[in-house]
């Protein structure tokens, strides 16, 4: 529904629509989906969208990129492109090259912290890590006693707790003991690890909006389908109301995940304004997610909670990606406290920065 | 793929920034003349003719006219500037308001040329107040049910029947109304409906106030009885004003005044809150701006697409939806987490009187300009289930 105004994110819902079709996948139930639609990923340079040409990478822009997890989002994705793309772009930061291999991002939770000791390896423990398990490679940020540094390392390398997120995907457990990375850089002035989690939010708000579309489109199309009591349920007034409802909520998390994708694209520092959008982004559409999931199931009733029906495809990940680059609950308090700490008479100013 | 919702990330350009510091300062300077106190929403003083010819003077009444009418020529998205500064700072606005959001817009459209001539550019020095008669006793948000009539008489048209919950008709100088000049038809419900412009000396017509549970005085019932509208008066085409008044909504509906109502209690609640707040506190904070930044994203997004000549007439529906349902809650939220400062402190005075009028005020939020459920339906409609 969302005309892509870019040749990157037409060609990525061209291979989504091809090979990655929530009703096909949905049927399929062994995995036998993955392989090719990664191979069609890979061909087409999708997943290192973020690397510079002269790292290997595609060199797409950040706007670009994003329009790609907004379509990823509609598809309900469940390959690690987003999170290869986000390691890209980390690796990116210090012009590390990146490895054309299935990739994710370490950490991934605000509270966990990586040590890069004084002997160049990495010791930590990073928890609720999407796909780590299955991807060849991580991307890295540590704190080392010099400052933040970035680096590529070999999954093989690490220990990996396997674990799942509400939608059966994996979000592992990381643990680095002294690990020697593959390759090491300090990270640029400014960056830390506050940067990689509002990276990590926008591209999951986005994921989460694209999500919401579609649960709007299947809900909407199953109400004009369903017949009761006589009629077809999407003339009844209450479950047009909550149709409206959903499309409320799927609207701002659009536009919240989108301005802050904005945002991103033309930031140049990691100020209070970014700052508001990519935590607004995160808060809002998990929100939406957890109202908009809700709704969704109730137009579709009972046969919505069933495995054989897509829906879960969309609300199970929506409501999981909530999780991942830190909570909208984390998120909440970080800008509350950044909010009083400015005070009350620079709210407005901060509001309306844009 | 069903619904297409759009809400493009509008930035606002540079000079939106150069006029949102001019309104500021502008606000400041009135502040401290006295002519409006920021922090006292719950005003007894918001008719000021005064300031509403002042803030002509400065050129931000009829911004986006053109200018032989008096307007400026300017973008929607200046005279958003415009409206969220004024809306924030609580300044009294009533007086020129309507008239520069819809009534201006209205007459642009639809009025014949001498009267626009006429009116506008009073509107524009901020001479003129406005009032809408869209709701009467017995219909309210229902505009089918509309039964006032319009009857052709001698060059023009009579008037009989009332008007209610018509905001401000007891200091307007003109109402735009929509009467009816027949009846609905078998296929039509909509049909029969025509948009007049009315002058408020006019004989004939009384208004009579309607106090609110907050203790303000802003709605009236205005009852005509035999009152003469001239030809020339009438707005567009007969029996065809349902088309015409829904247009005119989309203005009504997604502007910044649609979530900032209560803000105030907002601002009050971080002062009160102070520097460190719990966790709690932080929370909730952290939430509600969350919500009111993106609430203001989707407010400037359909700015833009007026500004592109577009009638977001979904998406401002569903703004005004989210946006009013924000701004009732607003101060109920901010009451539970203000329960636990501690209630001598001198940061919590401006709270304690303003928060117990925002709540007063909360109910009304989501009745005025359609209802929760009128809304609902339009999107509805824009989703292909009606």
């Amino acid at each position: 529904m969302t005309e892509s105004d870019n040749i990157v994110a037409e060609t990525a819902e061209r291979i989504f629509a091809d090979l990655a079709d929530a009703q096909t996948i949905n049927s399929g139930k062994d995995g036998a989906w993955k392989a090719p639609l990664w191979y069609a990923l890979e061909q087409a340079g999708l997943p290192l969208s973020w690397v510079p040409e002269d790292c290997d990478g595609s060199g797409a822009s950040l706007a670009e990129g994003f329009a790609v997890l907004s379509a990823a989002g509609r598809f309900a994705l469940a390959v690690p492109l987003a999170e290869t793309m986000l390691a890209g772009w980390l690796l990116a930061q210090a012009r590390i090259a990146a490895p054309s291999d299935t990739m994710t991002v370490a950490p991934a939770h605000p509270k966990d912290r990586i040590t890069l000791n004084a002997d160049g390896s990495l010791v930590g423990r990073a928890r609720g890590v999407p796909f780590a398990k299955g991807a060849r490679h991580i991307a890295v940020l540590a704190h080392g006693a010099d400052g933040v540094a970035i680096a590529l390392v070999a999954i093989a390398a690490c220990r990996i707790e396997p674990g799942l997120n509400l939608a059966d995907d994996p979000s592992d457990t990381v643990i680095l003991n002294n690990v020697t990375p593959l390759a090491l850089k300090p990270a640029p002035a400014g960056f830390d690890q506050n940067a990689l989690m509002l990276m990590g939010a926008v591209a999951r708000s986005l994921q989460i909006a694209g999500a919401l579309e579609s649960m709007l489109d299947v809900s909407v199309g199953y109400s004009n389908e369903r017949v009761a009591f006589e009629k077809k349920i999407s003339k009844f007034q209450a479950v047009q109301h909550n149709l409206a409802k959903l499309a409320g909520e799927t609207s701002a998390a659009l536009a919240a995940a989108s301005s802050a994708a904005d945002a991103f694209a033309h930031a140049e520092s990691f100020d209070d304004a970014l700052f508001l959008e990519a935590a607004a982004a995160k808060i809002r559409c998990a929100e939406a997610a957890e109202k908009g999931a809700a709704i969704a199931h109730q137009v579709h009733g009972a046969i919505g909670f069933t495995q054989e029906h897509i829906l879960h495809r969309f609300t199970l990940r929506a409501l999981a990606w909530r999780d991942d680059f830190g909570s909208e609950s984390h998120w909440a308090v970080e800008l509350g406290k950044l909010v009083a700490t400015r005070g009350a008479d620079e709210l407005w100013p901060l509001v309306a920065s844009r | 793929m069903t619904a297409a919702l759009r809400f493009d990330p509008i930035r606002l350009p540079p000079e939106c920034e150069v006029l949102r510091q001019e309104v500021r300062a502008f606000l400041a300077e009135e502040i401290a003349a006295g002519t409006f106190d920021p922090h006292k929403p719950q005003r007894e003083d918001s008719d000021a003719p005064e300031f509403s010819r002042r803030v002509g003077e400065r050129g931000w009444l009829g911004m986006t006219w053109p200018k032989q009418y008096g307007g400026h020529e300017r973008s929607f998205l200046e005279r958003y500037v415009v409206t969220e500064e004024m809306r924030v700072a609580n300044a009294p606005t009533r007086r020129f308001f309507v008239a520069d959001r819809q009534s201006g817009p209205v007459l642009l459209k639809y009025a014949p040329e001498h009267i626009k001539m006429d009116i506008l550019p009073r509107i524009c020095r901020g001479e003129v107040c406005f009032s809408i008669g869209m709701s009467e006793p017995n219909s309210g948000s229902d505009l089918f049910a509309a039964k006032t009539k319009a009857t052709r008489t001698d060059g023009g048209f009579l008037i009989n029947g009332s008007k209610i919950w018509t905001t401000s008709a007891h200091i307007a100088d003109y109402m735009i109304a929509i009467f009816r000049t027949s009846p609905p038809t078998k296929e039509n419900r909509r049909h029969g409906l025509t948009q007049f412009l009315v002058d408020m000396k006019s004989p004939g017509i009384k208004v009579n106030p309607i106090a609110q549970i907050t203790g303000q005085y802003e709605f009236n019932e205005v009852v005509f009885e035999d009152v003469f509208v001239p030809d020339d008066h009438m707005l567009g085409e007969i029996d065809g004003a349902w088309k015409q008044a829904t247009s005119e909504l989309a203005y009504e509906r997604s502007g910044p005044e649609r979530f900032l109502e209560t803000y105030y209690v907002l601002t009050e609640l971080v002062r009160a809150l102070g520097p460190n707040p719990d966790i709690r506190g932080a929370e909730g904070i952290g939430r509600l701006v969350a919500q009111l930044h993106t609430m203001r994203r989707m407010s400037v997004s359909v700015a833009g697409m007026l500004q592109a000549g577009k009638e977001p007439v979904v998406e401002a529906s569903i703004v005004k939806d989210i946006g009013t349902i924000w701004e009732q809650q607003l101060p109920h939220r901010v009451r539970e987490l203000a329960a636990f400062v501690d209630p001598d402190a001198s940061n919590h005075a401006t709270l304690d009187d303003q928060l117990p009028f925002a709540i007063k005020t909360a109910p009304k939020l989501t009745i005025q300009g359609g209802t929760t459920e009128v809304l609902r339906g339009i999107i509805a409609r824009g989703l292909g289930l009606r």
